[in-house]
């Protein structure tokens, strides 16, 4: 299935400015397999998103539909179909 | 243009030119990504290579993360690897090193896992291609390729001393290191809190060498290791200036061990300390008041100067200030541009930059009410080797 995620503004540069990733996932690949193939094609977008851990980054906020991936089973959370993905970053930045 | 300055603060990173380092021109803040989000990262690291022309900049974006970037010319223009230039290996066991845990404890059964937070030193070695990285948490790594791939030095990660290291107020981090100029084998570095290390065989292996620093912030005054160091600088003579969390000290083999030199300084405590390229025993400081009163002395920006290897030193304000100032110098926040009468330059929190040749006796502000400055960095780009530059910048991509 192919899901739509929809990039910020302040990273569009690394995915040649589009704001709109088009990813294709199997049945039951969940929010890490996303970002995994969002790595594979940008890894520096990628990178901006998670740490090498694979843990997303404090100030980033990744929804699947209306919810925040922390609010849900974080990056374990499947991604069903129809099922979109913003991403966003979170109210923060310092002073 | 013949010197540049670069000026990493709290919100992005600045230049400053100038052909007779009096009058400079100031530009900024630098966007070294294509969005433009590191116009407001924090760069704790900057290091500029007089031999290529070579730039480099680690910067810590608050939503994004650390990276590192290099210009190839002067910083006008910049580049970033694809994959993350740092990163530690994934086997690695998880060691917290803040205060909220447990510090210096290994904890291999957790599920967390060792990530780069941020650069707080870059270095360019006396070798083609090798540059040193300091990084909190608590780690050193090396790049043979320029600083495109740094590798992580798993012998300080494993030293038996990490247990007496935890975080300064800034944090657990390797924030200084001084490599040897004729020795691309021999290095040393300095961490807060945690001690001096040296090694003379590449990084293979460390030795502490913080014999005779002493404290007043734990129950032995004069432990084998874990003192808070803010600053080592080498001159050019061989001889070493450390700025600890405490006195000043100097040593021509730290190895055996250190003298305190802060008897004619006007405090003791202060984060950074200089030693003059060509002048064996010529070195600068810009003390701070007190651990608990963190403000130059008597309210009075200034440096301190030593000509006779810190048995001596005396104020140098002139051009400076002379009504009450409340910004310090940070660890990293002042340099000399190398020069055989270079100039010297700090900056402090309060966003100032200024500059002062050594024989001309006067200092002149390159900057004012920047962010916080957390380093500085200085060249003379007109006795650069061009022709290496432009190799260089061949193999950018």
């Amino acid at each position: 299935m192919d899901v739509d995620v929809k990039i910020p503004a302040a990273l569009a540069g690394e995915c040649g400015g589009t704001r709109h990733l088009t990813v294709t996932l199997d049945d039951g690949d969940d929010l890490a397999a996303l970002l995994d193939r969002i790595a594979a094609d940008h890894p520096r977008l990628a990178r901006r998103l998670r740490d090498e851990a694979g843990n997303v980054r404090r100030f980033v906020n990744v929804y699947i539909g209306d919810d925040e991936c922390r609010r849900l089973q974080g990056t374990a959370t499947p991604i069903g179909p129809g099922q979109a993905v913003q991403i966003l970053p979170s109210i923060a930045g310092g002073a | 243009m013949g010197y540049l300055v670069l000026i990493g603060t709290k919100k992005g990173l600045f230049t400053a030119t100038s052909d007779d380092r009096r009058d400079w021109v100031l530009k900024g803040p630098h966007a070294l990504d294509t969005d433009g989000f590191t116009a407001v990262a924090e760069i704790y690291a900057a290091a500029c290579d007089p031999r290529t022309g070579q730039i480099l900049v680690g910067a810590e974006s608050p939503h994004f993360g650390p990276s590192v970037w290099r210009s190839n010319d002067l910083a006008a223009t910049w580049h970033e690897p694809q994959a993350a230039p740092l990163a530690f290996p994934g086997d690695l066991p998880y060691r917290p090193l803040d205060f909220s845990e447990a510090p210096g404890t290994d904890q291999p059964d957790s599920e967390r896992k060792n990530t780069v937070k941020r650069l707080w030193q870059l270095a360019f070695g006396p070798a083609e291609g090798l540059v040193w990285a300091g990084v909190e948490p608590t780690s050193l790594w090396r790049s043979d390729d320029g600083g495109r791939t740094f590798t992580f030095n798993h012998a300080l990660w494993d030293h038996p001393d990490h247990e007496t290291w935890g975080p300064g107020g800034g944090g657990a981090a390797v924030h200084t290191i001084v490599p040897d100029p004729d020795d691309p084998d021999t290095v040393t570095i300095a961490m807060s809190a945690g001690g001096i290390y040296q090694t003379r065989d590449g990084g293979h292996s460390w030795t502490g060498v913080t014999k005779g620093i002493t404290v007043d912030y734990g129950p032995d005054p004069e432990p084998a290791s874990g003192q808070c160091i803010h600053k080592v600088a080498r001159d050019a003579g061989g001889t070493f200036f450390a700025q600890s969390h405490g006195p000043a000290y100097r040593s021509t083999d730290p190895a055996a061990g250190w003298t305190d030199i802060s008897a004619s300084l006007p405090s003791n405590f202060g984060f950074h300390i200089t030693a003059h390229p060509t002048r064996p025993g010529t070195a600068m400081a810009y003390p701070v008041s007190d651990a608990m009163d963190r403000f130059p002395p008597d309210h009075r920006i200034s440096a301190w100067r030593t000509d006779d290897a810190g048995d001596t030193w005396r104020r140098w304000g002139s051009g400076l200030p002379t009504e009450d100032y409340f910004g310090i110098v940070l660890r990293d926040a002042a340099c000399h541009d190398g020069d055989a009468d270079p100039a010297w330059y700090f900056g402090t929190r309060c966003g100032d930059v200024w500059a002062a040749t050594d024989s001309g006796g006067q200092w002149h502000q390159v900057a004012a009410h920047l962010p916080d400055v957390l380093c500085v960095r200085a060249m003379n780009t007109a006795a650069m080797n061009t022709a290496a530059m432009n190799t260089t910048a061949v193999h950018t991509a």
